[in-house]
């Protein structure tokens, strides 16, 4: 293998020489190679396999725009799918691999895979679906093997041991792109006294001066400029940073590579820093992408974008062809032309135009150029390298018209004109203005703080390009003066990108879009097919919905499409650009919120007794609560059933600190609870308290919860633990709008007061022990509550019951919460009180018929509930009017039941309930909500809504359970299916 | 990344806000009985093209609701009210 790097020039630093791998071989770097640099430098033609066909990929271009070379980086923990080796540094010890290369680079699958061709075509993804393919499971059985010959990224499932960091920042003036406009910029700003930073994805400043032969005139302006700019304290320099993203207000989105060039990042160093920037003024200088031309074989390696021949070629000393075939439609490209001939490359250029201007072809003819006016290449010969160009001579059009004649060659360079690098522009305001002689989009509506300069204006000359830069940074300071000799891309361009046989056909495959693999002929059969608009187009035929969003294929297929169309470019329109500009890795995303870092984690002032006592814990919203407290090493089966048996016959205790608890104070507290529930609570004296039952306005239930009136003007009001940040939300806005009448106040106290359950026939004389009160029946009936003093501290004693025992609930205060906690322990040691956990209680309080979350769930009503008894008729009441719409009274409803299943094996949530005969297909009759093994009946037993559930009790059903595949029998009983009377609770 | 201005606590970022409700529609009275009315209500709204009027809890800051102008093509925002403050 012979090495394509030239032995002087370039800007690569040739005292530091290392190897890189790529696919299990070595390939030499120096330092300020790229992946890309490196391995062409190598001559590594073939570096991917593509997308559909699987043809050989070569690497097209050097920037962000690369479609082709896409590979994994690092093994290991650091693996890192879909970079592009374009915008990957090389550094001593870099390993990597192909991505799109199943089963090998080298191994053609591509032959069978062309054969079935026709089927890839336009709306490939849709045909399967119908016609011949419908309901056959054809797309089921092709996505097997396409999904691995696309050969997509894979993501690793192991941890990544490097951590990333998340920061907000400001500036007065962001810039962003470091290339001759954006300098000219950031000098402005900066000798006006601005707070700057200025961006750019590269590691280091100059963008497009670095395609410069070195040693030319801008490398001392370049080197002055940054020393400055370096010596400017009010000047930050981003540089390996993306700008990704524009948002609303301003603010961009960046993505520092701190550590990404090295082969470990240093300790306690941040990877990467996502940095949320809000910027009072912000300069786009992002400069333009270089269009590619549309032939047969266009995608052979060996075929690349002219401008990246010239950065390989000055920046990186590698010369990426010996014998080339440059193809044009304007001027820049001629610049690439002269700099590969001063390499010592031969050079042959194909300029789609007749008319080019003279002073061009005789600077070509003195460097010893071949120029072929109105000349294009037809077909790209060569499979795994270009070996030759077939040119031919064309129309204004880009239709052929004489015989093609082969040009052998090693290397085509190609410039279809040039594409502003419009995507942040564009994620802020939309569609871009087509410009006729640059036959580009250009941003058209600018805000006076957000200003594009340079190449992104499509600015033709380098003069230019630092004027409006630095017109924009603020004009300080003596005006930057650098004038660049070369041709630049303005200049005389002709808008034929696509070289055709004389009937618009191509000799072969050409492609519009490489990375998915979208050919001209697609873009003709979409057109064949009426597709007439270009979001519909894009979709169809995928074209630029790859990760590179189209950035070298988007053009070119619409000017294929106005072309079909008979329309103008304007006229057919494009697609807006959306973040992210180039990838962002999902770990500066997310940054340290992963894990238990995620979110904050609530915990009862208790939890660590929870902890000390052998508590597994369960999550609930962003609560964590004890599950259940294992004895003996058991499962959560068996802990469940013995501490809910426990309550049943002697007493347990839960803590409930997790409610919501809402005070609600004021003259008109309890109008507004009268308006909240749907039960009356005008009439709750003192010292009691009432289950109360909301409603969402449109009639469905919300919540429910108990309210206690402390006072004449003070109430007290519980809601469930997942709705109580809901609740108390939705109180505040109607005190400030629609009850702005109401004189109430409503204050978050759940943090203020834990609380416990304590529940089981000896629940009475525990606490009457604890608190020395007299808690008889007489004295503290149920739903009434009372006042104690518990080891000194003032608690509350609701008399409740959630779990259909004698049951009370006592409110501490949560500085006391764990003495109260634990005195109660202490005490109910004779009664042999035990702790338990959520999953007990969810198993007493289905027994007992009470709804929950399951329950609750959006979609029930009252009537569905078997709560309508609990519908005030005699006052109105939030969802009191849309409650009553006549198809929520529909009696056919899906309405609460028990089940009782019939054999050993419990039913899962969510099982779907069908009849005992029919089919078990489309809509079942209803669905089982909550489920558990019954202490108590010695059964497992089930809640569910069964359409017309009340008249079918007793009828047998079957309980389908589509996941598991399994199907039970079951009874349809009350959900009260234990003491039903209330016995117990009331006792 | 929207900033919204608060009459309490000035102007902060959006992340410290929850967007409430359509603020160009009323609740009907809690007595009124008429079905249409409430149906209005709870599920008709405009969809407007520019400046719009909203209902955001400053749910991390002070906890007020307010009625803030936002423009919906633009995403500009414009002065905010507490809003029980704002004449019905």
């Amino acid at each position: 293998m012979t090495s394509r790097r030239l032995s002087n020039g370039g800007r690569i630093d040739r005292s530091q020489k290392f190897a890189v791998r790529f696919g299990g071989k070595q390939f030499t770097a120096f330092g300020g190679d790229t992946l890309a640099s490196a391995l062409l430098a190598g001559n590594k033609g073939v570096v991917a396999r593509s997308f559909k066909y699987h043809r050989p990929r070569g690497i097209i271009a050097a920037g962000a725009e690369e479609p082709n070379a896409l590979v994994h980086l690092r093994d290991g923990a650091r693996h890192e799918p879909n970079a592009q080796a374009t915008l990957v540094e090389a550094f001593a010890g870099l390993s990597s691999t192909p991505q799109n290369a199943w089963p090998s680079l080298e191994f053609d699958i591509g032959a069978p895979l062309d054969l079935m061709s026709r089927f890839f075509g336009a709306g490939f993804y849709y045909k399967t679906f119908i016609g011949p393919f419908q309901g056959t499971g054809f797309w089921m059985f092709c996505e097997r093997f396409i999904r691995k010959a696309a050969g997509m990224g894979f993501a690793k499932t192991i941890d990544d041991p490097d951590h990333y960091e998340k920061i907000n920042a400001f500036c007065d003036t962001l810039i962003i792109g470091a290339g001759p406009s954006g300098l000219a910029a950031a000098l402005a700003a900066g000798r006006k006294g601005d707070n700057v930073v200025l961006v750019d994805q590269d590691h280091v400043l100059g963008g497009s001066l670095l395609d410069e032969q070195a040693g030319s005139t801008s490398d001392a302006w370049l080197a002055q400029t940054a020393a400055e700019l370096r010596a400017m304290d009010n000047v930050r320099i981003l540089t390996r940073t993306t700008a990704f993203g524009a948002y609303d207000g301003d603010v961009f989105g960046l993505v520092e590579r701190l550590q990404d060039h090295m082969q470990v990042p240093e300790a306690d160093k941040p990877r990467q820093r996502y940095c949320l920037l809000r910027a009072g003024k912000t300069i786009l200088a992002t400069g333009a992408l270089e269009r590619p031309l549309v032939f047969a074989g266009n995608d052979v390696p060996g075929v690349m974008l002219a401008s990246a021949v010239r950065e390989y070629l000055n920046r990186y000393a590698v010369l990426c062809g010996q014998e080339v075939v440059l193809a044009t439609n304007n001027d820049s490209a001629y610049q690439t032309a002269f700099d590969l001939r001063d390499a010592g490359a031969t050079v042959t250029i194909c300029d789609v135009r007749a008319n080019i201007s003279s002073v061009l072809v005789q600077k070509s003819v003195r460097a010893g150029i071949t120029v072929l006016a109105g000349h294009g290449i037809l077909q790209a010969r060569g499979k795994k390298c270009v070996t030759g160009a077939q040119i031919v001579p064309v129309d204004s059009a880009g239709h052929a018209t004489g015989s093609p004649r082969m040009i052998k060659c090693d290397l085509i360079a190609v410039s279809g004109g040039w594409a502003p690098v419009l995507h942040l522009w564009s994620q802020r305001f939309g569609k871009p203005d087509y410009h006729k002689s640059l036959d580009a989009f250009l941003p058209q509506r600018q805000r006076e703080n957000i200003t594009c300069v340079g190449a992104l204006m499509g600015t033709t000359s380098c003069e230019d390009a630092l004027r409006q830069g630095f017109d924009a940074g603020g004009k300080t300071g003596d005006a930057p003066e650098l004038t660049l000799t070369e041709p630049f891309w303005g200049n005389d361009l002709s808008p034929v990108t696509i070289i055709t046989k004389p009937d618009g056909t191509t000799p072969g495959k050409a492609f519009v879009d490489f990375q998915h693999d979208v050919k001209l002929a697609d873009i003709d059969q979409a057109h064949l097919e009426g597709y007439v608009s270009v979001e519909h187009l894009k979709r169809y035929t995928t074209s630029g919905m790859a990760t590179d969003q189209g950035k070298t294929s988007n053009l070119n297929a619409l000017s294929r499409m106005a072309a079909l169309c008979k329309m103008d470019i304007p006229a057919v329109g494009t697609t807006r650009f959306r973040p992210p500009f180039t990838p962002v890795t999902i770990g500066a995303i997310v940054g340290h919120e992963h894990g238990l870092h995620f979110r904050p984690t609530r915990l009862s002032v208790i939890h660590d007794w929870h902890r000390e006592n052998g508590a597994e814990f369960t999550e609930a919203g962003a609560w964590l609560r004890p599950w259940y407290y294992p004895e003996n090493g058991e499962d959560l089966r068996r802990a469940y059933i013995r501490e809910a048996a426990h309550v049943r016959e002697h007493v347990g205790i839960v803590d409930v600190s997790t409610l919501g608890k809402i005070a609600v104070q004021g003259p008109d507290a309890a109008e507004f609870l009268n308006r909240v529930y749907t039960n009356g609570f005008k009439t709750l004296a003192l010292g009691r308290l009432r289950y109360g039952v909301m409603l969402r306005e449109d009639g469905f239930v919300l919540d429910d919860g108990a309210t206690a009136r402390l006072g004449e003007n003070d109430y007290f009001m519980s809601t469930t633990t997942a709705n109580a940040a809901k609740i108390l939300a939705k109180a505040e806005l109607l005190l400030d709008t629609a009850w702005r009448d109401l004189k109430v106040h409503v204050t978050t106290i759940t943090d203020q007061w834990a609380a416990f359950a304590i529940a089981g026939p000896t629940s009475r004389q525990l606490l009457a022990d604890v608190t020395g009160a007299d808690l008889s029946r007489d004295a503290l009936p149920n739903n009434h509550f009372t006042n104690v003093l518990v080891n000194g501290v003032n608690c509350r004693l609701h008399r409740m019951s959630y779990s259909g025992e004698l049951a009370y609930e006592i409110y501490v205060p949560a500085k006391s919460g764990r003495m109260v906690w634990e005195s109660l322990m202490a005490a109910g040691k004779v009664h042999s009180l035990k702790p338990y956990g959520t999953e007990a209680m969810g198993a007493l309080r289905i027994e007992k018929g009470h709804v929950a979350g399951a329950e609750i769930e959006g979609r029930t009503t009252m009537q569905d509930l078997g709560l309508e008894g609990l519908a005030s008729g005699k006052k109105p009441f939030l969802g009191a009017v849309l409650r009553k719409r006549p198809h929520l009274e529909n009696p056919d409803r899906p309405t609460l039941v028990g089940l009782e299943i019939i054999g050993d094996q419990g039913a899962k949530a969510g099982s779907l309930l069908f009849a005992q005969t029919g089919p078990t297909e489309g809509h079942s009759e209803g669905w089982v909500s909550s489920t558990t093994y019954s202490p108590a009946l010695k059964k497992n037993i089930a809640l569910a809504l069964l359409s017309r559930g009340r008249t079918r009790l007793g009828e047998t059903i079957r309980v389908v359970d589509f996941v598991g595949n399994s199907t039970l029998q079951a009874k349809v009983v009350s959900h009260h299916f234990f003491d039903p009377e209330g016995l117990r609770q009331n006792g | 990344m929207l900033r919204i201005h608060c009459p309490i606590c000035g102007l902060r970022d959006e992340t410290e806000f929850t967007y409430g409700a359509d603020a160009t529609v009323q609740q009907p009275d809690i007595t009124e009985t008429d079905q249409k009315a409430w149906l209005d209500y709870v599920f008709m709204r405009d969809n407007p093209r520019g400046p719009h009027r909203e209902y955001w809890h400053h749910v991390t800051g002070c906890r007020q609701w307010l009625v803030v102008e936002r423009d919906t093509l633009t995403h500009e925002m414009g002065q905010s009210f507490l809003a029980r403050e704002v004449s019905k």
